[in-house]
C-alpha cells in the first residue's frame, strides 16, 4: 500500500502541468481546468485514504476532515457560482487570500506539535524552522494583501494617502525579516514568537497593498498568487510531499512570470507597480496632475450619434469597464450588425488592461458572439486613427487618457493608451463625468472632437442601435 | 547536503524553468483564466491541512485545523468553478 500514494501524487503532479499547458490556448484552456481539478481531487482523496504518518499510523479526525471539505466545497461552489462576470477578479483574489491563510495556518498547527512535544523546547531542526516560518510569513502577507486588494476592486476601500507609511512599510518589514531570522536560528522560539510574526506579516500585507491604486490590482493579485504558490511548496518541504512542492512551486514561477508579463503590456516596471503610489502619491491627487483639466464639454443625443455613425466609413470601439458594468455587451454586438447592415465597417480597440483584468472584454465580447477577428489588440489599431471616422469609447476612461503621453505627473504616465484623440470624431459614453478607476480627470473630455453621450452603456447603446437601424 | 534535500532543489529549479515557459508565450486574452487556474492550482495547500488536521489531538490545533480545511477547499473549489466559469465563454467561439 505505502507505494500508491507516491503514485497518486505523481498522475495529480502530471495532471497540474498539463492543465496549466492545456490553460495557454483557447481551444484547450476548460479541458486544462478540468484535467487540473480532477488530478486535484485524486491528490485529496488519496491523502485521506492512503496518508501514513512516519508511525505507519493513518490519518485521525477523519469525520472532521471530510466535514471541513464538505463545508468549504459548499460554501465555495455557491460563491463561485453567483458571483457576476465583473467580480470575477476581486472573487479570485479572494480564493487566493484563503489558500494563503491556509498555508500559514499549517505552519502554526506544525509549531504546536512541535512545541508540545519538547514541551516548549525547540525540537525542530533549521530546515523544519524555515519552511514553518516562510510559510507563515508568505501566506499570511498573502492572505491580508489579497482581502485588501479584494475590497478595493470591490470599491469597498479606497486608496489610502496617509504620510510617513513609506517608513512604516520599511519598519514592520524590519521586524519581520529579524524575527523570522531569529526564529530560524533557535534564538526565539515557540507558539508566541509566531504569532508575533503571523501579526507583523498580516500587517505587512495589508501596508503592502494600501497604497497600491486600484487599477494595478490585477498586477498584485497575480504576485500574491505565485506567493502563496510559494507557501504551497513550504508545505511541500515539510511534509516531503511532492504534489505539494510541484504544485506550489509551478504556480509560484509562472505567477511570476505572469506578473511581469502584465506589468509589460502596460509598459511598466513591476518596482514602478508596487512602489510607484508610495512615491508620486502627492502629484496625483485631485486632477490630472499640474496641468488642471477644464474646459467645456459637448454632449451628443443618440440620434445624432447614431447618424455619425450610419454615416461613417470606419467606426472603432473601445470597450472598458462600463460596458462589463452595465452587461452591455449584446446590445454592443447588436450595434455593431446594424451599423455593418449600412455598410459601415466596425472594428473592436481591445486596450490589454481594459476592464479590471488582461482579457476582461475578450471574454465578455465573446460571450456576446462577437467575432474574434473584429477584436484588435493595441498595436495594431493605434496606427488606423487617424483614418478612422468615428470611435466610440463605451466606459472606457484611463486606457483613453492624453495624460499618459503628455503629463510626466500623472500616475499613468508612460503606460499606453488607444489613441483615439487622432481619429475625426470621438463619441464617448460615459454614466457620469466622475473619474475613472485611476481617479484622474480625462482631458480627452474637453477636446474639440469629443462628445458625450451619458447614461447606461447598455440603454444607450440600444437606443443607438434602435437610431441607427430606422436611419 | 543530503542527497535527498539535494534532488529536491533540483526538481525545484526544473519547475521554476517550466512555470515559466508554461506561460511566456499565452496571448494576453487568456491571463485572466490563467491567473484564476494556476490559483486553483496552488490550492494543493489543502494537502498540507489534511495532513496535519489528521494527527491534531489537542482542541486548539484542531480548530485550527479545521478552519485550515475549510480555507483550503475555498481556495481549490472556488478556483476551479470560478476558472471553469470564465472559461466556458470562449466555448461559444468555435
Amino acid at each position: 500500500m505505502e507505494s500508491i500514494l507516491p503514485l497518486v501524487y505523481l498522475v495529480a503532479s502530471v495532471t497540474f502541468i498539463v492543465g496549466m499547458k492545456m490553460l495557454g490556448s483557447p481551444a484547450s484552456a476548460r479541458r486544462g481546468n478540468l484535467v487540473a481539478a480532477v488530478g486535484m481531487g485524486l491528490a485529496i482523496l488519496g491523502t485521506i485514504t492512503l496518508y501514513t504518518n512516519a508511525n505507519g499510523e493513518h490519518l485521525h479526525n477523519i469525520p472532521w476532515i471530510i466535514g471541513g471539505l464538505t463545508v468549504g466545497t459548499v460554501i465555495g461552489w455557491m460563491m463561485a457560482l453567483k458571483v457576476k462576470m465583473t467580480s470575477m477578479p476581486q472573487m479570485v483574489s479572494f480564493f487566493n487570500g484563503m489558500g494563503g491563510a491556509c498555508a500559514a495556518l499549517i505552519s502554526l498547527i506544525e509549531e504546536s506539535h512541535h512545541s508540545a512535544q519538547a514541551h516548549g523546547a525547540h525540537t525542530a531542526d533549521i530546515g523544519t524552522s524555515l519552511t514553518i516560518m516562510a510559510g507563515l510569513v508568505i501566506g499570511s502577507v498573502s492572505f491580508s494583501g489579497s482581502i485588501i486588494a479584494f475590497g478595493k476592486l470591490a470599491e469597498r476601500i479606497g486608496d489610502i494617502d496617509v504620510k510617513g507609511q513609506q517608513l512604516v512599510n520599511i519598519l514592520v518589514l524590519a521586524g519581520v525579516v529579524v524575527l523570522s531570522t531569529m526564529y530560524v536560528m533557535g534564538t526565539m522560539t515557540g507558539m508566541q514568537t509566531l504569532v508575533i510574526l503571523a501579526v507583523l506579516s498580516l500587517a505587512y500585507g495589508v501596508l503592502f497593498v494600501m497604497p497600491i491604486g486600484g487599477a494595478d490590482m490585477p498586477v498584485v493579485i497575480s504576485l500574491l498568487n505565485s506567493f502563496t504558490g510559494v507557501a504551497a511548496a513550504c508545505g511541500g518541504f515539510l511534509y516531503d510531499n511532492m504534489v505539494m512542492l510541484i504544485g506550489g512551486i509551478l504556480v509560484g514561477s509562472a505567477g511570476t512570470i505572469l506578473t511581469v508579463v502584465m506589468c509589460k503590456s502596460m509598459n511598466r516596471s513591476l518596482t514602478n507597480v508596487l512602489f510607484g503610489g508610495l512615491m508620486s502619491k502627492k502629484a496625483s491627487a485631485g486632477t490630472g496632475g499640474g496641468i488642471g483639466v477644464q474646459g467645456t464639454i459637448r454632449e451628443v443625443t443618440a440620434s445624432d450619434a447614431a447618424v455619425l455613425m450610419a454615416y461613417a466609413k470606419h467606426v472603432v470601439i473601445v470597450p472598458g469597464y462600463g460596458l462589463a458594468v452595465a452587461q452591455a455587451q449584446h446590445a454592443c454586438h447588436q450595434l455593431e450588425h446594424e451599423l455593418e447592415s449600412k455598410g459601415v465597417t466596425v472594428k473592436y480597440a481591445v486596450h490589454p488592461v481594459a476592464g479590471r483584468m488582461p482579457g476582461h472584454m475578450n471574454v465578455l465580447l465573446a460571450e456576446a458572439d462577437v467575432s474574434y477577428d473584429k477584436l484588435v489588440e493595441m498595436e495594431e489599431i493605434n496606427p488606423e486613427f487617424p483614418t478612422t471616422d468615428v470611435v466610440l469609447v463605451v466606459g472606457a476612461n484611463d486606457v483613453v487618457n492624453p495624460a499618459a503621453k503628455t503629463d510626466p505627473t500623472s500616475p499613468i504616465y508612460g503606460m499606453p493608451i488607444l489613441d483615439v484623440d487622432l481619429a475625426s470624431y470621438v463619441i464617448v459614453m460615459k454614466r457620469s463625468m466622475k473619474a475613472g478607476y485611476a481617479g484622474i480627470d480625462n482631458e480627452l473630455f474637453f477636446r474639440p472632437n469629443t462628445s458625450m453621450l451619458f447614461g447606461d452603456a447598455k440603454a444607450s447603446l440600444t437606443a443607438l442601435a434602435v437610431q441607427v437601424k430606422a436611419l | 547536503m543530503s542527497t535527498e534535500t539535494l534532488q529536491l532543489i533540483y526538481l525545484i529549479i526544473m519547475m521554476i524553468f517550466l512555470g515559466v515557459e508554461l506561460i511566456m508565450h499565452v496571448p494576453s486574452v487568456l491571463h485572466t483564466p490563467l491567473m484564476s487556474g494556476a490559483n486553483a492550482i496552488h490550492g494543493v495547500v489543502i494537502i498540507g491541512s489534511i495532513i496535519v488536521m489528521g494527527q491534531a489531538t489537542e482542541t486548539i490545533p484542531m480548530v485550527l485545523g479545521v478552519i485550515a480545511v475549510i480555507f483550503g477547499t475555498l481556495n481549490v473549489v472556488g478556483g476551479f468553478v470560478v476558472t471553469n466559469r470564465m472559461l466556458e465563454m470562449f466555448k461559444k467561439r468555435q
